[in-house]
């Protein structure tokens, strides 16, 4: 146990109540464990928190510090007040990929666990914000041998600065009858091309993916992603009407369409008088609800594939926006099918490399150069799912129309061959 | 000495599927349908007829090695030793007898986690970091979390809300912890106080300029130093120029507010993806308990509670009774820092005669 220990009055405030504590946590490493090393940081840190509680300020400023051969993945801190706490006066955080979709076994957790109390402080949270098992607390020298060990069986750096982030995909296809694609395959497919760009910072900001199989959106992607891939399925959705009568049987025909039937943002479904569901595929817009509400009864079709986003973002600089439709359905089958998937991102990060301002995200560019700048770019054809309606302004010069009504009739006569072929 | 040092293996992001429990690598893709039988618990039923029962626990996130050790004992033990981790954090274990679920979930609860957070219920609010290791933190994040689910414990394991809640919190107005259906997040109401002696040394002056949202500051020789300077009546206190620039000081021990937001969605369901909106301000950032800020949100959840339908979200539901119910129902005020001005502001304007009476 460290020698002197930093009083807590209001941290101990919050080793009360009901929710597991934190700071019950960092306690008992520092009274519990039988390293000194690790009671005198934990003691440390405990120190400047409770300072930082009574200021109402904080002391951690960033810096330099990586592995040999990368350039990010890890976020330094170093303390301002580390003459007061001088064991954690270097405290930075391990950024470290999860397995696509974040699932562990006991063993490899706990070999982690082991790891890391080697190296390092032995606070530990799984997951940061970006998707990041986050290992908090290690001295300038510790992160690169905690590095070196765990990278031996197979863990590597997440991203950190101006670079290919930590990607996220849902539970997905592991364990969820909603699930429209391989999420973690599409995830490791996306990301893992990009290894060099997440470890060595060299773009104009951050560049995020992230994979939903659905429209629910779990991971967030749509908001949270610079290229958001989310599962959906081109033919009807699949209505077993056994299950939804049962569903009837068992809430009321009332409840179904208050809760149903009446949701529907495109009205494409009713009740038939032999308590049928019907569907109006053709207008259904996948928007999840109705197979929610009832996921025995109904569940998405056969013909599976994604949607892809682009551009979604937090509010620096100009702004929150959501991701833009870029590609309105795309199979995910065949290596062909992810190759060009990863393709399509190589092109997206290769324009807005070359393009993109300083600290711009993907999405801001957009935003500045126009969508159909960013489309020419990247050679993606314009589609009107891309919009939620066409231009209300008339201030705009046209005279290339008679060409791009051309391009337009062209594109459909080749899709007719295609389908026909 | 580069000689001696160890190349690393980019190995990027590992393959989850070793890790998966067997039952789910072998029914991948082929779920039918899902139960929930109680709160915290999720049955998959696959195809195949195999089944696959889920415990969701809460945790406090920032784990420390005998809580994570723990956790591993209580799925060695009591599950089939796999663990998934959800968006929010919470820990959940699969197992593939439904004799394991209950004496799981008697263990979990007595070592203290707490067994809920699935489907129509409060579930963990995502924060971020805050003072505890952020370099730009304006709160704690992990206290008022804390905090607030002591509070919510009863929320998150019971399914009596309309639909589920997702709530969040930020330290800054960077706002890591993202979109929620409530968010908790610092807002800062005094410009930054620049430390003049610093700037030339730290910053690198013109990324500085360049990061300002409303073009605010400008380089200036303060003392006879280069550094730079706020215009002040332009400045909208967001706290952007600090992270490339700790001199200029945006954290107030008393100007540093929390604000709370409503309304964010990132589902499709029903309607489209939404933003969070603002709601209330001017919440002090009350350590070690932030009280006040549990407040407005229980108020809220109240509110959301009584009025909501069954599977409205918030965001559905304020859409449904319309903002001025919402502000009446909540008795919060509304003021003019509700109306929004920056760019695209005009579509958030009222511009019909659509209006409850």
């Amino acid at each position: 146990m460290a020698k002197d220990i930093h009083p807590t009055p209001m941290l101990d405030d919050l080793e009360n109540g009901p929710w597991p504590s934190f700071i019950s946590g960092i306690k008992r490493l520092r009274d519990k464990h039988p390293e000194k090393r690790i009671n005198e940081v934990a003691n440390s840190l405990l120190g400047q928190l409770e300072h930082s509680y009574e200021t109402r300020k904080g002391y951690w400023k960033g810096g330099t510090v990586s592995v040999y051969g990368y350039g990010g993945g890890i976020i330094p801190r170093f303390s301002e007040v580390g003459d007061a706490f001088p064991e954690s006066r270097e405290f930075h955080t391990l950024r470290v990929q999860p397995p696509a979709g974040n699932f562990y076994t006991t063993d490899m957790l706990r070999q982690l666990g082991d790891s890391w109390e080697k190296h390092g402080s032995g606070l530990v949270t799984f997951h940061g914000q970006t998707g990041n098992i986050m290992f908090i607390g290690a001295s300038t020298t510790a992160t690169q041998h905690f590095f070196d060990e765990i990278n031996e069986y197979g863990w590597d750096l997440g991203g950190a600065g101006p670079c290919v982030r930590t990607a996220m995909s849902c539970v997905g296809g592991a364990r969820c009858e909603m699930s429209n694609c391989n999420e973690q395959g599409t995830h490791r497919h996306l990301v893992n091309n990009f290894t060099d760009d997440v470890h060595r910072p060299a773009l104009p900001y951050k560049f995020k993916f992230k994979v939903s199989g659905c429209p629910n959106d779990c991971q967030n992607a749509i908001e949270r992603s610079d290229f958001a891939v989310i599962g959906t399925w081109r033919d009807d959705m699949k209505v077993n009407q056994k299950e939804f009568k049962n569903y009837i049987q068992k809430k009321g025909r009332q409840y179904i369409i208050d809760n149903v039937i009446t949701r529907c943002p495109t009205q494409a479904i009713s009740l038939d008088d032999n308590d049928n569901f019907v569907v109006d595929n053709h207008n259904c817009v996948r928007c999840m609800h109705c197979l929610n509400v009832m996921p025995k009864a109904l569940h998405p079709g056969d013909d599976k594939g994604v949607t892809i986003l682009i551009g979604g973002k937090r509010t620096l600089k100009i702004g929150d926006l959501m991701g833009t439709v870029v590609v309105p359905f795309k199979k995910l089958e065949t290596e062909e099918d992810y190759e060009s998937l990863v393709e399509m991102a190589e092109e997206i990060i290769d324009f807005w490399a070359e393009n993109g301002l300083e600290h711009e995200r993907c999405g801001e560019m957009i935003e500045r150069i126009g969508l159909v700048n960013f489309l020419e770019g990247i050679g993606v054809d314009v589609d009107p799912n891309m919009v939620k309606h066409p231009r209300q302004s008339s201030y705009v010069r046209m005279d290339g129309w008679d060409e791009e009504a051309e391009k337009w009739f062209a594109r459909k006569r080749e899709e007719k061959q295609a389908a026909s072929a | 000495m580069a000689q001696e040092m160890r190349s690393p293996i980019e190995s990027g992001c590992p393959d989850a599927f070793q890790y998966m429990h067997p039952v789910m690598r072998r029914n991948y893709g082929q779920w039918a349908y899902h139960e929930d039988p109680q709160p915290g618990v999720l049955v998959h039923v696959a195809n195949s007829g195999e089944k696959i029962w889920t415990v969701r626990a809460g945790t406090q996130r920032i784990l420390d090695l005998y809580t994570l050790r723990k956790l591993c004992d209580i799925g060695d033990e009591y599950g089939d030793g796999f663990i998934h981790f959800t968006i929010r954090s919470n820990i959940e274990y699969q197992v593939a007898d439904e004799a394991k679920v209950q004496p799981l979930i008697d263990k979990l609860l007595k070592e203290g986690f707490i067994v809920g957070g699935t489907r129509n219920s409060v579930t963990m609010i995502s924060h971020t970091q805050g003072w505890l290791h952020c370099d730009i933190p304006g709160t704690d994040a992990s206290g008022v979390v804390k905090s607030m689910m002591d509070e919510l414990i009863h929320e998150f394991t019971s399914w009596e809300m309309p639909n589920r809640v997702h709530m969040t919190t930020s330290c800054c107005q960077i706002n890591c912890g993202g979109q929620g259906d409530i968010a908790i997040n610092v807002q800062h109401t005094k410009p930054p106080k620049i430390n003049h002696d610093l700037v030339s040394n730290v910053c690198e002056r013109p990324s500085v300029v360049a990061r300002c949202p409303v073009a605010a500051i400008r380089p200036a020789l303060v003392n006879g130093k280069p550094s730079l300077e706020v215009d002040e009546k332009k400045c909208i206190c967001c706290g952007a120029c600090y992270p490339p620039c700790p001199p200029m000081q945006i954290n107030d021990a008393e100007h540093s507010k929390l604000a709370i937001w409503v309304g964010g969605n990132h589902s499709n369901a029903r309607g489209v993806p939404t933003f969070q909106k603002l709601v209330a301000s001017g919440i002090p950032n009350n350590p070690p308990r932030w009280p006040e800020a549990t407040a407005v949100v229980k108020k809220i959840l109240k509110a959301y509670k009584e009025n909501a339908k069954d599977w409205e979200r918030m965001n559905d539901w304020i859409e449904r009774i319309g903002w001025p119910r919402f502000f009446e129902v909540t008795g919060l005020p509304f003021t003019k820092y509700h109306i929004d001005n920056w760019r695209g502001a005009r579509n958030s304007l009222n511009a019909s005669t659509h209006i409850r009476f």
